[in-house]
């Protein structure tokens, strides 16, 4: 009997694969998801079929239009984890065309055009979100209050359909700033940032998520947990989101004690905003990150940095996002410089010297 | 002891219960065995004997050619009936030179070298001869004719000889087995080497998921003085020599270098067995034990089997299959090769032959990479596998030897782990090669060139000479001419 041997070794392999890394970070998102879906009622829970369901058809779209086989690279479940993370970035009340036209951005401009899974050279769930924040302020700055479902005050089934899809209500009635929003607008009149600091949730109610917000964002507490459960799965690495949190914590911490009028402190950022979503699940995505842990550390300090700088300078209140697409666009030449050094070499690649002929 | 980490690794699902806790049984006498000539690194043995005749067991079939080099003997007494190209167990499947011996049942033995009395009063040389001529090769799979780095000693100062019992890779329990049931052998064979090598040391690195050889070897280790017992973490590749040493001296051998050149001589824990064999009773290297596993496998076995016997007559004796295959390997499934077909003999490097069901391989057609960068983790030459795997896919094998590709030795765990299931040993195996071709086509390039500019100053040399013979001559008949006319 002859057999072809048309590969090389190894024979055996891990149990790993694509479509396992997108369920674990899917489930590992499942506690937030759950917990945001009941603070803000059906809206955003429509809002979040509606971004997943649309990311979904237009990745099927996109594959069929190059002719490769839609089943296979929907089963990988990209697409899916692409549409969830959209969703959680997006304001829960957001009309169901943001989410469809940042779902477009998404998948066919920042995913599909630059090569499909894997080539992206920028986070898809980000371009996705950038791209109708700076279209459509109005719509992605109406954050609201939480409205639990089932609460007396929330919109009910019906009610809540035509906030997602008909003619959008004014949500001036419902929306309320978020911390970071509300300390940026407040500075911008005047008031230093220790007095509106008093003003905002406490920071238990910061950290376990009952305050205006993104969709997915609100839950610190919730986020971590998935981003530990990652951890311990070794989907993830410390080294992300320790860099990214810490940058910002320490940023934040030096120059609040600089001058505390005019800075926000540590703890802030750190609970506010989409700082552990970010950290943990939007910075960490594989594709647009460096393959060096060497690389993540400057990965994430650069994320860490630009977020604090975005946040305290520039017009948005929240800069996360930005940050994430800023660093995206450096993670080549992160690879490019900063590598692992190869065994038996100095980090330069010369052969180490041989003890007693340096 | 103190250890020292090693950077990288997996951490694969080891399989080892199947045939751990079985002891080394004997393979019965094939029908027919075929010894290749070539079964080490280096040029190939010349055969000694031919058809019709008559050997017996231990006797010399080819000799050892060139410095680098391994004869081959008998396994048993038997008829010589051919000796011819037969298919050799690797993954070209192509024929080599083979010694076909049928044997004759007596299992004779004929004239052995003579035991070296007092080895630890013998000289380097003496022992070296004698490794060298019981054809002993490194049993862990690389085959290096073990004399030559017996010899070691005279060009380095050596402070320790390790022996790699670490056994890494998932299946094997070979040399497990033999730690465990040769202990006393192996330490007598490490302490002959210790002699040899002039090193004080003699530390025995093994992977601490093997607890009975771990403590029959600090047991045996125990009875005499200078050797360590070193449990090392379950790491795979641990066993890969550089990485062991790493993990015992804290010392990192640099690129293109031995582990001698940083004071550190690497045998396995087989390979010491055998010479405590040829040094103690003279006997040659005319079998070994093989782990014959995988979940294909009827009953898995740790056979001790004459060198030249059919792996089909191993799988045999296992019971045979019981169930499909869907891939037969030659040594371990993580750096092991592919085997052409059954019925292809063992050779002395072959630890494992292993059946592998679908599901124990566990593959899949690759899918897009997500830069996912587990390659990079793993990867224990600190090596960036994605990148080198992009550059090969596009042909670029100058960009790809720039990021290393020829630092990689095929450990196989970016591949192990890659969630996309890409190929990427494979790719680094071709690129491997390939720019070995190249660096032969260049080096031939520039031999021929060296040879043509040698040739062109040579005729050059000649013209000249020629020329200015063929001046002085002028000069010669012209000088009369011009005295002629000044007169």
């Amino acid at each position: 009997m002859t057999m072809l041997p048309e590969k090389s070794g190894p024979f055996t392999h891990a149990e790993t694969s694509v479509t396992r890394t997108m369920t674990l970070v899917m489930a590992a998102l499942v506690p937030a998801t759950l917990f945001d879906a009941w603070l803000f009622g059906w809206p955003a829970i429509f809002l979040f079929i509606t971004t997943v369901g649309s990311c979904m058809a237009l990745e099927a779209l996109c594959l069929n239009l190059q002719g490769k086989p839609f089943d296979r690279a929907l089963s990988d479940g990209s697409a899916a984890l692409t549409g969830w993370l959209l969703a959680m970035s997006l304001p829960p009340w957001a009309p169901w065309w943001v989410a469809f036209i940042a779902a477009v951005f998404a998948i066919c401009v920042a995913k599909h055009i630059f090569g499909g899974l894997g080539q992206n050279v920028f986070n898809p769930a980000m371009v996705g979100r950038i791209a109708v924040l700076v279209s459509f302020p109005v719509q992605l700055t109406a954050f609201l209050a939480p409205h639990p479902l089932f609460a007396a005050a929330s919109p009910g089934f019906m009610e809540s359909l035509t906030i997602t899809f008909g003619h959008a209500a004014s949500l001036d009635s419902v929306s309320a700033a978020s911390a970071l929003g509300f300390i940026k607008t407040e500075l911008s009149r005047g008031v230093p940032v220790s007095e509106s600091l008093t003003k905002i949730p406490d920071l238990m109610d910061m950290a376990m998520g009952a305050r205006a917000g993104s969709f997915g964002e609100t839950s610190a507490v919730l986020i971590l947990l998935g981003g530990l459960f990652l951890m311990a799965k070794k989907i993830i690495s410390w080294h992300i989101p320790v860099t990214v949190m810490g940058t910002l914590f320490l940023m934040g911490s030096l120059f609040n004690a600089v001058d505390p009028g005019r800075f926000e402190p540590g703890w802030f950022h750190l609970v506010s905003g989409a700082t552990f979503l970010g950290a943990f699940f939007i910075a960490t995505d594989y594709v647009t990150s460096p393959v060096s842990k060497e690389g993540q550390l400057v990965y994430g300090f650069g994320i860490g940095l630009l977020t604090w700088v975005i946040r305290t300078f520039a017009g948005y209140p929240e800069g996360m996002a930005f940050a994430v697409l800023l660093m995206n666009a450096l993670a080549p030449i992160i690879d490019h410089n900063i590598r692992p050094r190869a065994f038996g070499r100095t980090r330069k690649g010369e052969p180490l010297a041989v003890r007693g002929d340096q | 002891m103190k250890l020292f980490p090693v950077r990288g690794g997996i951490h694969p699902d080891y399989r080892k219960d199947a045939t751990s806790e079985k002891p080394i049984v004997a393979l019965p006498m094939p029908a027919v065995l075929h010894i290749l000539l070539q079964q080490h690194i280096g040029a190939s043995a010349e055969a000694v004997v031919s058809e019709g005749q008559h050997v017996k067991k231990g006797e010399l079939l080819g000799r050892a050619q060139g410095a680098v080099s391994a004869p081959v003997h008998a396994p048993t007494s038997g008829l010589i009936k051919a000796v011819t190209r037969c298919p050799a167990p690797h993954p070209s499947g192509l024929d080599q030179l083979t010694v076909v011996l049928e044997p004759d049942g007596k299992d004779e033995w004929g004239d052995l070298l003579p035991p070296i009395k007092d080895p630890f009063a013998a000289t380097t040389d003496e022992i070296a001869l004698r490794v060298a001529a019981c054809g002993i090769v490194g049993l862990g799979g690389a085959t290096f004719p073990s004399s030559v780095k017996l010899n070691l000693g005279k060009i380095h100062k050596l402070e320790m000889l390790l022996l790699n019992g670490a056994e890494c890779e998932p299946y094997l329990t070979c040399d497990d087995r033999v730690m465990r049931e040769f202990a006393d052998e192996v330490v007598d064979g490490a302490r002959i080497m210790a002699h040899a090598l002039g090193t004080p040391k003699i530390v025995i690195g093994i992977e601490s998921n093997k607890p009975a050889a771990i403590k029959a070897m600090t047991a045996a280790a125990e009875k005499v003085t200078g050797v360590v017992v070193a449990p090392v973490p379950v790491q795979y590749p641990m066993g890969s020599e550089r990485h062991l040493v790493q993990a015992i001296t804290g010392r990192e051998t640099p690129i293109r270098k031995l582990t001698a050149d940083i004071g550190v001589v690497v045998h396995n824990v087989a390979t010491a067995r055998a010479i405590h064999h040829a040094v103690r009773f003279g006997r040659p290297l005319i079998n070994r034990v093989v782990t014959v596993g995988g979940g294909a496998v009827a009953e898995g076995k740790n056979i001790e089997a004459p060198i030249g016997a059919d792996v089909q007559d191993l799988i045999r004796f296992c019971g045979g299959l019981r169930e499909s295959a869907h891939r037969f390997v030659n040594g371990g499934p993580m750096m092991g090769q592919p085997l052409p077909s059954l019925n292809v003999p063992v050779i002395k490097g072959m630890s494992g032959i292993l059946a592998l069901t679908k599901k124990e391989a566990n593959e899949h057609a690759p899918q897009p990479c997500i830069r996912c960068g587990s390659c990079v983790t793993t990867c224990p030459c600190g090596l960036v596998p994605v990148e080198m795997a992009a550059f090969i896919r596009n042909d670029k094998l100058d960009m790809a030897a720039r990021s290393g590709v020829q630092d990689c030795f095929s450990c196989g765990s970016c591949s192990w782990i890659c969630p996309s299931h890409i190929p990427l040993v494979h790719y680094f195996n071709y690129a491997k090669g390939a720019l070995a071709a190249q660096d032969r086509d260049a080096r031939k390039i520039d031999r021929t060139k060296t040879l043509v500019e040698a040739r062109n100053a040579r005729l050059e040399k000649v013209a000249e000479a020629k020329r200015a013979a063929a001046a002085a001559r002028k000069a010669k008949t012209a000088t009369p001419e011009s005295d002629k006319a000044s007169a």
